[in-house]
């Protein structure tokens, strides 16, 4: 080395350049920082998973079952293969013998039937839109065309689409070994005692229909080999997962296999999957050795991303004339589709534990059957289970009250946990470490207007208006965050639930943080940077954050179940602490004191009562140039930490709608939407307000809006963007927000998760609203999606003959679904 | 194979198409303009909009062989000596965004909207942005931001409108 690296000399360069940012004043922890992602975002600099392009890349195209269910007598892909630009064409049958099984990590019993998932079907397909070939030619356009020139010979067989159907003696099997998956219950004191000679009872039946999860950015997956290793790009929220997961499926290595996600347009859970393509895609590269593409289009999605929610609810409350609950009794059938894909059965397991909600109760009880049916597998979508827990018990409480004569909100405080009494252990077992309930619906309430509106309502009933007002209430907490290991280990799932992050500092004095977490919407970069600088005392601007790719974060549990803030991001902060540590050990061998006398502060390790100090970016370089260390210190300032915590998060909160009802028409409004939020302390406000407005929104669109819909033979109806009714801006209002902040105490951040919460208190809200709206009319119920129509026909049917002067001629009746209406 | 001369971004480009090539795989595959993202293939998400001719337009659904002697601005071309449209900035400082990925055509979209309507009520933003879905923001910040930048274009209005002729010019010299 001809010059010597002399640390004063490089910082003075650096300071000459202008790169040494002084750390604000203001802690970053709770700032609205406007988010670094935006960036290119905005400008169209981004890399979605279909962006990339490689040399000698071909595309591939999957030519899918266009029947729900049938037997594969012949597939003829010879035609296919002799077309221009066609590379390759297989049939399931050509790629049997190394596709493998696609994983399911959740048995969650013992007995529970898991069948073989081939990822391209060979001899039956069991759901539309299974693929059963594909060709893989030099444009996209090409491919696609190709297809059409593949011959398959299909035996038809028995669709099997409703689950109480499937079960019944004789019915035809979606497999072999039968309909049922598995039964699963779970139970807590005495349910019986709470039943008996209870004064009231709610008794109700309610349909978690079918959704499709539709993020915006459709499926995408590149896979390449370089003859040796393995790197498959996709738009997934799980790199470390589906790395471990194809390692064991597929046979490579897993050290030789490199899973990438860039970009990523949302997930909701649709990408928490390893999907058939995925593994399709390798092994496709691995026969050619070449790169291979393929990208969904938007019908090709809405039959094959799996599919969320489609659960048959009966629920029963048993409760004391003063509304106190004796006891919740939840039997539930969910739709697994045709196959159990990676959480699939574990879906409502994660609803188990919440339906008794915040409420206290002497007893529970929870029985869930998993069936198959020749529908495309659901799993996890926002919420996962929890959303159709806190539907059934918040529709009952609000029935409860009705029963009784109650106001919503009353019935619920005389049930709910009190501020004093957390921690709480529930009768599901949980123990929620904090909250207010009390503070969060108060200040709902306040800004809602809950009186003002009450007595509107009563005004509007008086004068028969045929525009009836309702008011919806939800009060709810959910189990998120998901962790700890032990718990997930004791409920079967074959993974922890730990989270991982490495922080640089580099010679710069810039910080590297490494997150396991894998964001595709939620603004990680941000917020950890936010994390990060709070604790290093360096400036946001300073912190860049890596993620996404097995190869630069190598450890990692990624994205979903609101977990990445209350798990990685204080994997972040602990690494943070570590890293200081390193530093505070450095900071007393160059000033010559003890470590126990140096104190940190705004980023400068100090002797106590002296001015001598360091800053953390002069130890970096100093650590770097490794001219001084203590004995054994390795010249480097990062380190990595672990976080698993010892239980789950509960965010909760209190939310209102208002909507207002055209009992002539059945067209439903949202008039207004009050949500107040408790999730712990705050990061970046900003983002928190973000997520709950889009998860309300996503709520809403399954109370009014959303469905997957087959026909009698098992087709989907609901392909395209035309039919399956995600909310446009045209159909939501404002969404009025605020929080409470009742740290948690199961971290050192005081954070609770925040991502699924919106989406699972709105969809009570809305319908509570509508049938607070037309109870007046003997409207018991009206089944999700809230449409026009079935609120049309539920006051229809209704029992009692309406105040109402006039009922309007009836509108064309394109029923989209067989059983729609009242129930 | 027809042959077509289409500007996009300020950029002439000449192309032997396919006739039946969408304008957004023009776009895309063939110019490495990525900015503008597919969602749906059925013309309702949006999320490809570009502006064809100074208007707004789903290049899912216009062939590249329409877009002959066309101008065409995406997402990519808005920004003006490294400065953002104030559209852009809208949407980052409301938080208009999330993914991200029905942002370009929003923004699109939402410039266009502008147009015709300058000073637009929360209603008609709505209204407007009907065309353009959005999976995870539930649309609240996306309408401040929208009326966010039609208040900072009436203060200080962006020189040089996407798809003014001068863009036309730029690309021809
Ligand atoms: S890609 Fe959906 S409208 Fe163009
Ligand atoms: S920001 Fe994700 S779809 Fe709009």
């Amino acid at each position: 080395m001809t010059e010597q690296l002399d640390a004063g000399l490089v910082a003075g360069r650096i300071a000459e350049s202008g790169q040494v940012s002084e750390p604000s004043a203001e802690r970053e922890m709770g700032r609205a920082r406007r988010r670094k992602e935006d960036a290119r975002l905005v400008t169209g600099r981004t890399m979605w998973t279909d962006n990339i392009q490689l040399p000698g890349m071909l595309y591939v195209a999957f030519l899918r079952s266009p029947m729900a269910h049938a037997r594969i007598t012949g597939v003829d892909v010879s035609a296919a293969r002799s077309l221009p630009g066609v590379v390759a064409a297989y049939s399931g049958r050509d790629l049997a013998e190394e596709q493998g099984s696609l994983p399911c990590a959740w048995p969650v019993t013992e007995d529970i039937v898991i069948p073989d998932h081939p990822p391209m079907a060979v001899d039956e397909v069991r759901y539309p839109g299974e693929a059963v070939a594909c060709v893989v030619a030099t444009d996209r356009y090409r491919a696609a065309d190709a297809l059409e020139a593949i011959a398959v010979d299909y035996e038809p067989l028995d669709p099997v689409l409703d689950m109480t159907e499937a079960l019944a003696e004789g019915a035809p099997k979606v497999h072999e070994a039968g309909n049922r998956a598995f039964t699963w219950k779970f139970a807590g004191g005495d349910i019986d005692a709470a039943f008996r000679d209870a004064p009231v009872v709610i008794d109700r039946a309610y349909v978690q229909q079918r959704l499709i999860p539709t993020a915006m950015e459709p499926r995408a997956v590149v896979a390449t080999t370089d003859g040796d290793g393995f790197t498959l790009y996709s738009a997934t929220q799980i790199p470390h997962v589906l790395r471990v997961m194809l390692a064991m499926t597929t046979g490579i290595p897993e050290h030789k296999l490199r899973v990438v996600a860039p970009d990523v347009g949302g997930g909701f859970g649709s990408k928490l999957q390893v999907t058939a393509e995925e593994v399709l895609a390798l092994l496709l590269a691995r026969r050619l050795g070449r790169p291979v593409k393929w990208t969904e289009s938007r019908s090709e999605g809405n039959l094959t991303v799996h599919h969320g929610r489609d659960q048959l609810q009966r629920i029963a409350v048993a409760a004391d004339r003063d509304g106190r609950i004796r006891g919740v009794r939840v039997e539930l059938l969910a739709d697994m589709g045709a196959y159990l894909m990676l959480v699939t059965p574990g879906v409502p397991l994660l609803g188990a534990f919440m339906y008794n909600g915040i409420y206290k109760m002497d007893a529970y009880d929870f029985t869930c059957t998993g069936v198959f049916t020749t529908k495309m597998p659901t799993d996890a979508y926002r919420g996962a289970g929890r959303p159709e827990a806190t539907f059934a018990i918040e529709r009952a409480v609000d029935e409860l009250a009705h029963e009784l004569g109650m106001d919503p909100v009353e019935v619920r405080r005389r049930n709910w946990i009190t501020r004093e009494e957390f921690p709480y252990t529930t009768i599901a077992g949980l123990t929620y470490d904090s909250g207010d309930y009390e503070a969060a619906t108060e200040k709902a309430l306040a800004m809602f207007g809950y009186d003002g509106l009450r007595a509107e309502q009563a005004d509007r009933r008086e004068r028969h208006d045929p525009v009836q007002l309702g008011i919806g209430v939800s009060t709810y907490t959910e189990m998120c965050g998901l962790a700890p290991s032990r718990v997930l280990g004791s409920l079967s799932y074959g993974a922890g639930g730990w989270e991982h992050a490495a922080v640089r500092l580099l010679p710069t004095g810039k910080v590297e943080v490494v997150t396991g977490t894998s964001p595709h919407g939620q603004g990680h970069e941000t917020a950890w940077s936010q994390i990060a600088a709070d604790a290093l005392g360096v400036p946001f601007e300073d912190v860049s954050v890596l993620h996404g790719d097995t190869s630069v974060a190598h450890r990692g549990m990624d994205t979903y179940g609101s977990r990445s803030l209350v798990v990685g991001g204080v994997a972040v902060l602990a690494a943070c602490e570590k890293v200081k540590e390193r530093a505070r050990e450095l900071a007393a061998h160059l000033m010559e004191a003890s470590a126990d006398d140096v104190e940190f502060d705004g980023g400068r390790f100090r002797v106590r009562g002296t001015d001598e100090g360091r800053t953390i970016q002069e130890l970096a370089l100093a650590a770097f140039a490794a001219h001084d260390l203590p004995g054994g210190f390795e010249p480097r300032l990062d380190a990595e930490a672990t976080f698993d915590p010892d239980n789950f998060s509960f965010p909760h909160g209190t939310h209102l709608c208002a909507v207002e009802v055209d009992t002539e028409t059945g067209r439903c409004a949202i008039r207004s939407y009050v949500a107040v939020d408790d999730v712990g302390s705050v990061v970046n406000p900003l983002i928190v307000e973000g997520q709950v407005h889009g998860g309300i929104a996503q709520g809403v669109g399954q109370a009014l809006f959303e469905e997957a819909v087959h026909d009698a033979d098992g087709n989907l109806v609901t392909t395209t963007m035309a039919d399956y009714l995600i909310p446009s801006a045209a159909d939501l209002p404002e969404f009025t927000t605020d929080r409470t902040e009742t740290p948690a105490t199961s971290n050192p951040l005081g954070v609770k998760g925040v991502g699924e919460a919106g989406t699972i208190a709105s969809t009570p809200a809305v319908v509570n609203a509508i049938a607070d709206a037309l109870r007046p009319y003997g409207v018991r119920d009206v089944r999700m999606p809230c449409t026009p129509e079935r609120i049309w026909r539920a006051l229809a049917e209704a029992e009692v003959t309406v105040p109402a002067q006039s009922r309007a001629a009836v509108p064309s009746t394109s029923e989209i679904a067989p059983e729609g209406g009242a129930r | 194979m027809p042959r077509i001369t289409v500007s996009v971004d300020g950029v002439t480009y000449e192309e032997e198409v396919e006739p039946r090539l969408l304008l957004v795989h023009l776009l895309r595959d063939r110019l490495g303009k990525t900015g503008t993202p597919v969602g749906c293939d059925t013309g309702n998400c949006g999320a490809c909009t570009v502006t064809l001719d100074g208007r707004s337009a789903k290049s899912c659904s216009v062939l590249a062989v329409q877009a002959d002697g066309s101008e065409v601005v995406t997402v990519e071309g808005l920004a003006r000596d490294g400065r953002w449209h104030p559209m852009q900035e809208a949407f980052h400082a409301e938080h208009a965004l999330q993914c991200g990925y029905c942002t370009p055509g929003m923004i699109m979209a939402a410039i266009d909207l502008l147009r015709d309507d300058p000073d637009p009520s929360e209603e008609a933003v709505r209204r407007g942005l009907e065309g353009n879905l959005c999976r995870c923001t539930g649309y609240t910040n996306i309408v401040r931001a929208v009326r966010r930048a039609a208040a900072e274009m009436s203060r200080v209005p962006h020189e040089r409108a996407p798809g003014a002729a001068e863009g036309r010019e730029a690309a021809a010299s």
